[in-house]
């Protein structure tokens, strides 16, 4: 059994979208390596509770990597260092006694601070409404298995689809791009021959709104791959160009 | 008041068809006419607003997330069922149906399972044409794999993600709704209680979670979705804002709340490591189609697990119940796992833990076999605890995972509430006392996407509602309420934080409420609990104010519905003098430690009406009738 550490953390509070926000310095003594990061926020903020001071806000749901909630750039780093895990994931075994450790919300443009690590993504459910399904009302399916579909394609578009939609792509991106983001959701429906009706309307809505969100364009720096927790690929972007070219030919 | 279930007559193969022919409809004209308010995102309320949508209603679609995409249902690992008997395995609507309410230990209700297993394979056809990236086989078609309770394999997944594809699949089509105009929705905003104008569900009131303000909003209907509370149990699997209180509200308003007590505490999760810990992980059911589970024969073995020889191990599921071995159901599993480490032979630090062992089926498979098919799960496992699964054992411990009780529904879905519905995990009806795996996901959808449509028009068809609008003195008055609790949670400014009281309650839920229950134990919860009630009244500090974002007032609010609920819970449990499922009453046990049920006396829903503050609720019955499963004591050997 690994021994309890101290961390110093500087965190970013910011009272609303309008007000200015500093980076905090806390202590957080006898810290359990088995805990997760989240947990200890947890711990700082009931210690704060008690003393009366303001608990720091920060949104999460799941705890296990999956709903895209939660969203933190650690150190720097949107969802920490740790490669293929969201910020609920990372366990305070990452990290070693007397560490400083800087705990900001995703930074970008579309992505507005609500409240100390709260931020707003709201951006991406609209660009997703803008094509980010295959048009069939309920009632309309054919049986299921009529269309055969190769386990190698499945297994492709399930790596796309994995997305959770957190957001960290366009926070690690210099570019503030939603390339991998939007890149993922159109290669899994022009993967599959399901999606394949409305190809060409789908990747030019999604695309039109990603920029009219105000998300910036994509220099292949491969910084959104890097921080993926779901380590999708820029595969994915190089998909989205291709459907987007095509989509401009008859 | 003797309570119907509403089920339509005939036989049960022709019940929903025979239904369908004969409701009354709403014309597509009318249908824009009418707004329908859906509370919660998940697989339930996203299905219903989706195709409410489709259908011509004027939706609007509440969550306390972000977005609607991230709802719990997200989270679901293993697998939705569907009786399409692809592997030609012996499968079929009846058999589904036979095997949920056995599952579910005969205390559900026969005529909505019967059509959950009907609707099921429409499911897997609608999400396949949605794009859900389900996994095949090499030939192209549907791959299956088995969860407990059965001997087919039935289970349809994607990856360790199905609820995140399905769910992503039903909000892809809330979207597109959004986009044509037919659906609005209003995230970050938490339902705190239910408008009722002329005996009829006509309105909610929301905190916007954002600015604080308490907004109002009228419907023709109120559909609740809003998911299951076993965070009552403070550690769970689920989300950590899972909550119990929109149902809650609602039961307050006059809807019975059915079942409380029967809660399933799912076998294979990670163990808990300490007290700072905010959830539970689970490690899905599909890991026990080819794990392995054991502890030593010994009481007290510290050796590790792989220096335990196999004559010392005991491999006790494959012991106790030979023809299902480690697939029995969770109730079962659960309840061995439990009763092994009583006896002292759990492992772990604790001793509050069983090895579940993949050595086997890697010697038999090859590691990548198994990487292939559960390497995101053993990844999740080696990140949380540092160990390598595919080098020694998983370690593994039940935790509470679904509550099957819930608000009591009609076979229309309707609660006693006109005009208000509850879908998915939200309502009490399909899965008894015990749900089987991959069920949960296949209720929710069959809800939102295939019954509400139908049970919703012919409610709205044949109601005759008049207009109503926000300025209403009801409305007022639930505005007023809200308000009121929300600046009493703000005043009391004590000395404990919220987390510490429902660590307290969630201690003790799970001693008394949770796999074993007895009565002396449920008398002493009951007074604990309200021991906790009131040092939370008195002495709880909710930092902050009410006019912005406040995570510390959201979570008071839905502690103080889980307290009033957790006493419900206690006082349903003891009520129920028998064992059935995953309620197991330490007095109800059959010689070999089986749950004993008591279908004389206990084979009914016990669905419990509010009363008003500090009275007890009133237990109304709904009597069970098993035309199709003869009810028998459940066996799995
Ligand atoms: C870890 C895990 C794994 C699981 N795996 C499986 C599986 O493999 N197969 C299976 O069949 N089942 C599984 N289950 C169970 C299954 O996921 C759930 O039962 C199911 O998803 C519940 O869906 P729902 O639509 O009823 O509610 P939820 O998905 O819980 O959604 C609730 C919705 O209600 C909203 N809400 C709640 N309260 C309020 C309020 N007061 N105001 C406004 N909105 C509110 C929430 O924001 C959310 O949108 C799993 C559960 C867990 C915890």
């Amino acid at each position: 059994m690994s021994k309890n550490i101290t961390v110093y953390l500087k965190i970013w509070r910011q009272e609303g979208p309008d007000s200015r926000g500093k980076l905090v310095p806390y202590t957080v003594d006898n810290v359990d390596p088995d805990m997760s990061l989240l947990e200890m926020l947890d711990v700082l903020n009931e210690d704060l509770t008690k003393k009366g001071e303001l608990p720091i806000e920060f949104d999460s749901d799941c705890r296990e990597g999956i709903c895209g909630t939660c969203g933190l750039v650690i150190s720097g780093i949107p969802h920490g260092k740790k490669k293929g895990i969201a910020t609920c994931q990372l366990h305070m075994r990452n990290f070693k006694d007397g560490d400083v450790i800087t705990i900001e919300p995703f930074r970008a443009k579309p992505f507005p601070v609500v409240k100390d690590l709260v931020i707003d993504r709201s951006a991406f459910d609209r660009i997703i409404a803008k094509g980010g399904y295959i048009s069939v009302n309920t009632g309309s399916a054919p049986e299921a298995n009529l269309i055969p579909i190769p386990k190698e394609t499945a297994e492709l578009a399930m790596d796309a689809a994995a997305c959770i939609g957190c957001g960290a792509c366009v926070a690690a991106c210099p570019n503030a791009a939603a390339y991998l983001f939007v890149g993922a959701k159109i290669s899994q429906y022009c993967l599959l021959p399901q999606g394949h009706p409305e190809r060409k309307i789908r990747v030019r809505a999604m695309v039109g709104q990603m920029d009219a969100e105000g998300f910036g364009d994509c220099s292949n720096h491969a910084e959104c791959q890097a921080v993926c927790p779901k380590e999708i690929s820029i595969v994915n972007i190089a998909r989205m160009r291709r459907e987007y070219l095509k989509s401009l030919w008859p | 008041m003797t309570l119907d279930g509403k089920v339509p007559g005939g036989p049960i193969e022709q019940k929903w068809d025979s239904y369908k022919g004969h409701i009354n409809l709403v014309s597509p004209a009318n249908k824009r006419k009418h707004t329908i308010i859906i509370v919660g995102t998940g697989l339930a309320g996203a299905s219903a607003a989706a195709t409410l949508g489709e259908l011509g209603y004027n939706v609007k679609s509440y969550c306390i997330q972000d977005s609607p995409r991230r709802a719990h249902s997200i989270a679901a690992q293993g697998g939705i069922n569907a009786s399409k008997d692809y592997q030609n395995d012996g499968d079929s609507d009846w058999r589904l149906f036979y095997d949920t309410v056995k599952g579910g230990d005969f205390r559900s209700r026969e005529g909505n399972v019967y059509r959950l297993a009907q609707l099921s394979g429409n499911i897997i056809d609608q999400c396949v044409a949605q794009g859900v990236p389900f996994a095949r086989e090499y030939g192209g078609g549907l791959a299956n794999r088995s969860f407990g309770g059965v001997l087919v394999s039935r289970t349809f997944y994607a990856r360790g993600q199905t609820g995140q594809q399905l769910l992503l699949g039903a909000y892809g089509a809330l979207m597109r709704q959004l986009n044509l105009g037919r659906v609005k929705i209003f995230p970050r905003r938490e339902m705190l209680d239910l408008v009722i104008i002329d005996g009829r569900a006509r309105g909610i009131v929301v905190r916007n979670l954002i600015t604080g303000e308490i907004e109002k909003y009228e419907g023709d209907a109120v559909l609740l979705a809003t998911g299951g509370y076993s965070p009552v149990y403070y550690l769970s699997t689920n989300a950590v804002n899972s909550n119990a209180s929109a149902a809650w509200r609602c039961h307050k308003r006059g809807a019975y709340f059915a079942n409380p007590s029967f809660t399933q505490i799912h076998p294979t999760c990670i163990p808990q490591s300490g007290e700072h810990q905010s959830k539970l992980v689970l490690m899905s059911e599909s890991l026990r189609n080819d794990g392995r589970i054991w502890v030593p024969k010994e009481v007290g073995d510290k050796r590790a697990a792989n220096d335990i020889p196999e004559n010392e191990r005991d491999y006790y599921l494959e012991r106790m119940y030979p023809a299902y071995g480690n697939l029995v159901p969770r109730d079962i599993a659960s309840r061995a796992a439990k009763r092994v480490c009583d006896e002292g032979r759990g492992v772990g630090a604790t001793g509050r833990a069983v090895y579940l062992d993949f050595a086997d089926a890697i010697k038999r498979l090859g590691e990548q076999v198994i990487r292939e098919k559960y390497g995101n799960l053993f990844d999740m496992y080696e990140n949380i605890t540092g160990e390598n699964p595919y080098r020694v054992p998983m370690r593994i411990y039940p935790a509470p995972h679904y509550t099957m009780g819930g608000l009591w529904v009609d076979y229309n879905l309707m609660s006693t509430i006109p005009g208000l519905f509850v879908l998915g995990e939200a309502n009490f009806s399909d899965h008894g006392a015990n749900r089987l795996g991959a069920s949960a996901l296949m209720q929710g959808l069959a809800d939102g996407y295939f019954v509400i449509p139908f049970t919703l028009g012919h409610y709205i068809a044949g109601a005759k509602l008049s207009a109503v609008n926000t300025d209403n003195d009801a409305f007022k008055e639930a505005v007023d309420n809200v308000q009121k609790g929300t600046q009493k949670l703000l005043s009391i400014k004590g000395s404990k934080t919220v987390r510490e009281i429902h660590r307290k309650l969630g201690n003790i839920m799970i001693q008394y409420v949770g796999m074993s229950r007895s009565e002396e134990g449920l008398k002493k919860a009951i007074e604990e609990i309200k021991r906790i009630k009131e040092e939370f009244w008195t002495d709880v500090n909710v930092p902050g104010s009410a006019d912005t974002l406040n995570k510390s007032l959201e979570m008071a609010g839905r502690l103080a519905d889980f307290l009033e609920l957790g006493e419900l819970m206690a006082r349903d449990a003891l009520n129920r003098n028998e064992s059935a499922g995953g309620h197991f009453r330490e007095e109800y046990q059959t010689p070999e430690g089986e749950a004993l049920r008591d279908d004389k006396n206990y084979s009914y829903v016990a669905a419990w009406e509010y009363k008003g503050k500090e009275k007890p609720q009133e237990l109304h019955k709904e009597e069970l009738e098993f035309e199709y499963v003869k009810e028998s004591q459940r066996s799995y050997k």
